[in-house]
């Protein structure tokens, strides 16, 4: 392959089409692409809540965006570099995502009356209609060209059509300097047995593309980048919902558990509990519950049978979940609940992201009712939190409600495979038969952890539940001290467990004045624009808070040494109303952002920038 | 036979049974502490196998008086529990104990959904047709008229029957009994225990204090429950009175009342019950029957096999899915799909 151009720090591409063009499989072979040569990847499926909106129109357009470069992507870009626009409805949907000196390439054969009328066009001409003059337009006719390039084949005009996204594949595979090999393996592996004659025809499509562009000098545009010098070692691209679901299966076995998942399907936690369902070989349970109180009380249930219990859900569910949460606070019982936030309130925006959950997480019960509350910060980080959750819930007999959000749980990145022997070991702190007789609520002394016993261990038979308990045997008590004291330990034991967690981090000047405060799955947009900002001179820093509660001991030092205390945030001050409180001595600045959106690196700058 | 030799001794806490005298539930503890030792027995569990759910009101209390592993838990979520207990570990023998408000008013979505699952737990449901712990307001199954402290002047809502429900929601085990029999309520838990699948006890009881001789009318004495109920038995010809001498036959779509040697009724023309066929029918019809057009129905009035018994089919499903799946580790997890190397 002729190098073309000098190679560029990072590239953001996004295909668009109907819903029924085959985009999300385009841009998912085209990401692994770039992540095989070496490029850090970042991806974001942009697709509309209905299944199969009207095609055509400019509600039922699918986006798949993906940023590659060589260092430093950790989020999938503002604004696209290329975008691959199906037909007219997918021009209009993404003109806000456009760079100014964006290439756009367009399905000459889509611009068809019909088309522009179902995607609203007053006039002929979307170009001009859409003020993309300055862009460099190409118009390629690929359904017609798609069609020609399977003249030959055995195959219904129909199923012929299906394949032009293969042909816009083949483009963005030359223009960003990449071979076609995988994607042939990919479309091999995919349809090889099954449907021999498909394959080819795909096969032939991609390279259809490759060869229209390379012979119509789209090097002028050539969107290479330099390979990112990843460590050695073996690879994989993952979304945020299967890697929590995989770090709950790993901590199963890490702890010698099996794993139990009670959960209703929401928006946009539901690939959690599918994933987890195809996995009973790894002595998984799963029950798809009546509702999502029914959920966490399976859960509930199978903790107290001696399992790893998880519930997963969104931010109604956890609404719904909430007495159920008292009750596994009261009865001191291992529980992972996971909320993958979406935009609020009700129903709110179920296929948006927000993180306007974290009061809800750690307030919003009945009573005096502590939990530990932590935060993912990547879609690849949802696999170590969601192990750490576990492991924390279980050796610490508490709940622990893990923070998501709809952004890092559809996102993929490339994720360095981990060894299972190299993860931490998880320890329950089961009863054993010469703990009698058996005092449920008796506690370690420095974790203040109870011993589980559960059903089948001989001589243990005990009963626990929802009413206040006598601080040793567990009896119903109504006895004021003995509430007193078990509030203060059930706070206490919560407390306890910033003695396991890591030491808070900071990123960015070492002299810096100014520290940017995020949690959760904001860190990538951020990190990115605190180092534009170093690179730019400015004296700022970058905190990312992964735990909620108890927050790491070392906070405190670390807010001492700056100036001034920026709270990042997608919703509207949560974290730095919070941190207020825990902190009084400090001021916190507040940027909330409620547009179930991702930050965007740009306005993150701006922000900053106002501040310093 | 498993040789446990458990006393009713053996399933009784320390802790004192605080419901008020008179109350019904004393007499279904002494009847479960009674069943529990023959349990044991007949389907060798031990009694760190047995685990007792219960949800919120007066009913609910009950898992306090048990010797065993048990759980109290919040209001109408006992089903649920159990059904995370009893699918986390399908080796256990899950009971449930909850009330006419516990699992048909914040409860009934579960009781409904682990009747359509089948799964197998145990539930014993405490009707006393009123809420006892609230002191008293109306419960879905209070009569009709009913006057409470939320319905001065009489409800206006129609009850459940309790029966009726759970065959109407695929139940494959429903039966009835009466707080004051004791030997009757044990065998009824016996051959719940023996169930696969779900299996529905409902216990008439008694609230002295807000809803005192709801059941009299048919249940009052020993006299009067011979007249006005009727003991079915699986394979036995329905009959009932103190001489056994009043049935009943299907009168075209009906149940109807008959007298022995009246009307020309003979003992032939009797409908035998047959607790284990899957048509619902006559189930449903039985259960149904009220006071005073009918005696009210005692017994296992449904006791169907089905081969759908949700532990057991995830059970084996899992066993299925083990034997045939190349992901056995947690590195074949990390490992499966699209993987590439670097370096």
């Amino acid at each position: 392959m002729e190098q073309k151009t000098s190679l560029l720090k990072d590239v953001v591409i996004r295909f668009s089409g109907d819903s029924g063009d085959g985009m999300q499989l385009t841009g998912t072979l085209f990401s692994e692409t770039l992540a095989l040569g070496g490029n850090v990847i970042s991806t974001f499926p942009d697709y509309p809540a209905e299944i199969r909106a009207p095609q055509g129109t400019v509600a039922g357009v699918s986006g798949f965006q993906v940023h590659f470069g060589s260092v430093g992507v950790n989020h999938p870009g503002d604004l696209c570099d290329v975008l691959v626009a199906m037909n007219p409805a997918a021009l209009k949907a993404n003109v806000r995502f456009i760079k100014p000196d964006a290439t756009i390439i367009v399905d000459a054969d889509s611009v068809t009356a019909d088309n522009l009328a179902k995607a609203s066009f007053q006039t002929s001409d979307p170009i001009s209609e859409l003020n993309l003059e300055g862009r460099n337009i190409i118009f390629a006719r690929i359904t017609t060209m798609t069609r020609e390039a399977l003249a030959d084949v055995e195959l219904d005009i129909k199923s012929k059509t299906k394949c032009k996204n293969m042909f816009a594949l083949g483009i963005c595979l030359y223009i960003t300097e990449r071979d076609t090999a995988h994607a042939h393996e990919y479309i091999n592996n995919k349809f090889g047995k099954k449907n021999p004659t498909v394959a080819a025809a795909n096969n032939s499509v991609i390279e259809a593309g490759y060869n229209y562009a390379a012979n119509n000098h789209l090097n002028h545009s050539s969107y290479a980048v330099e390979p990112a010098g990843l460590p050695k070692g073996r690879y994989r691209t993952l979304n945020g919902n299967v890697a929590t679901a995989w770090g709950l299966i790993a901590a199963s076995h890490a702890a010698g558990l099996k794993l139990f998942c009670g959960s209703y399907p929401i928006t946009p936690a539901t690939v959690i509990l599918e994933e987890l369902a195809k996995h009973k070989s790894l002595g998984v349970t799963t029950v798809q519950a009546e509702d999502e109180i029914a959920g966490i009380c399976t859960a509930i249930g199978a903790a107290f049978a001696g399992r790893l219990a998880v519930t997963t859900t969104s931010g109604p569910g956890l609404s719904l979940k909430s007495e159920a949460l008292g009750l596994a606070v009261m009865a001191e019982l291992p529980l992972v609940v996971v909320d993958v936030q979406r935009g609020g309130p009700s129903t709110g925006l179920p296929t948006k992201t927000e993180q306007s959950d974290l009061m809800q997480a750690l307030y919003g019960r009945n009573g005096e009712s502590p939990v530990v509350v932590m935060a993912a910060t990547s879609p690849g980080d949802c696999f170590y939190s969601a192990f750490m959750a576990a492991k924390i819930a279980v050796e610490r007999m508490v709940p622990v409600v893990l923070l998501t959000d709809g952004f890092i749980a559809n996102s993929s990145e490339a994720w360095a495979i981990p060894q299972f022997s190299d993860m931490a070991k998880i320890c329950p702190p089961f009863a054993t038969a010469d703990n009698t007789p058996f005092m449920p609520y008796q506690r370690d002394d420095q974790t203040l952890a109870r011993k589980w016993a559960t059903p089948g261990m001989a001589g243990l038979e005990h009963r626990v539940g929802g009413l206040e308990k006598d601080c040793a045997t567990g009896n119903i008590s109504y006895d004021p001290a003995n509430h007193q004291r078990m509030v203060d330990l059930r706070k206490a034991k919560i407390d306890a467990v910033a003695d396991i967690i890591p030491e808070q981090d900071v990123v960015g000047a070492s002299d810096a004045q100014t520290l940017v405060i995020g949690w959760g799955g904001t860190q990538g947009h951020i990190r990115s624009a605190v180092e534009q900002l170093v690179d730019e001179g400015a004296s700022v820093a970058h905190c990312h808070i992964k735990y909620l509660n108890p927050l790491p001991k070392n906070l405190d030092q670390i807010f001492a040494r700056y100036k001034k205390l920026i709270v990042c945030e997608l919703n509207s001050g949560q974290l730095a109303t919070y941190l207020q409180g825990q902190f009084p001595q400090y001021t916190f600045l507040g940027m909330g952002k409620v547009q179930g959106q991702p930050f965007t690196i740009a306005e993150l700058v701006e922000f900053i920038k106002t501040q310093i | 036979m498993a040789n446990y030799n458990y006393k009713p001794e053996d399933f009784k806490s320390n802790q004192q049974v605080k419901w008020c005298a008179g109350c019904g539930d004393h007499a279904v503890l002494n009847s479960v502490q009674r069943a529990l030792p023959e349990i044991a027995e007949k389907l060798d569990i031990p009694r760190e196998k047995f685990v007792f759910i219960s949800g919120i009101g007066c009913s609910s209390r009950f898992i306090y008086y048990m010797n065993t592993y048990a759980f109290h838990t919040i209001h109408g979520r006992a089903i649920a529990v159990a059904t995370g207990v009893k699918s986390g570990n399908p080796d256990l023998s899950v009971w449930v104990c909850t009330g006419d408000g516990d699992s048909l008013a914040i409860g009934g979505n579960h009781f409904i959904h682990a009747l359509r699952r089948n799964i197998d737990l145990n539930v014993i449901l405490f009707n006393n047709e009123i809420y006892g712990l609230t002191k008293g307001q109306y419960s879905p199954t209070s009569k009709y008229g009913l006057v409470t402290k939320t319905s001065p002047y009489g409800t206006i809502e129609q009850p459940f029957n309790p029966g009726e429900l759970t065959i109407g929601a695929k139940g494959t085990f429903f039966a009835r009994t009466v707080d004051a029999e004791v030997m009757l309520t044990k065998d009824i838990l016996v051959e719940a225990a023996q169930h696969r699948g779900t299996s529905v006890v409902e216990a008439l009881v008694n609230c002295m204090i807000f809803n005192n001789k709801t059941h009299a009318n048919f249940a009052a004495d020993k006299a009067t429950r011979a007249e006005h109920t009727i003991l079915l038995r699986h394979g036995e010809k329905m009959l009932f009175g103190a001489n056994k001498d009043k049935g009943l036959v299907l009168d075209g779509l009906k149940l109807k009342v008959v007298t022995i040697g009246e009307d020309g009724y003979t003992l032939d023309d009797i409908l035998t019950h047959d607790a284990t066929t899957e048509d619902t029918t006559l189930h449903t019809m039985l259960a149904a029957m009220k006071y005073p057009e009918y005696p009210v129905a005692l017994g296992v009035i449904r006791n169907t096999p089905s081969p759908f018994v949700y532990d057991q089919s995830l059970v084996c499903q899992q066993q299925s899915v083990k034997e045939s799946s190349k992901i056995q580790s947690v590195d074949d997890l990390l490992n499966s799909g699209e993987v590439f190397e670097i370096g």
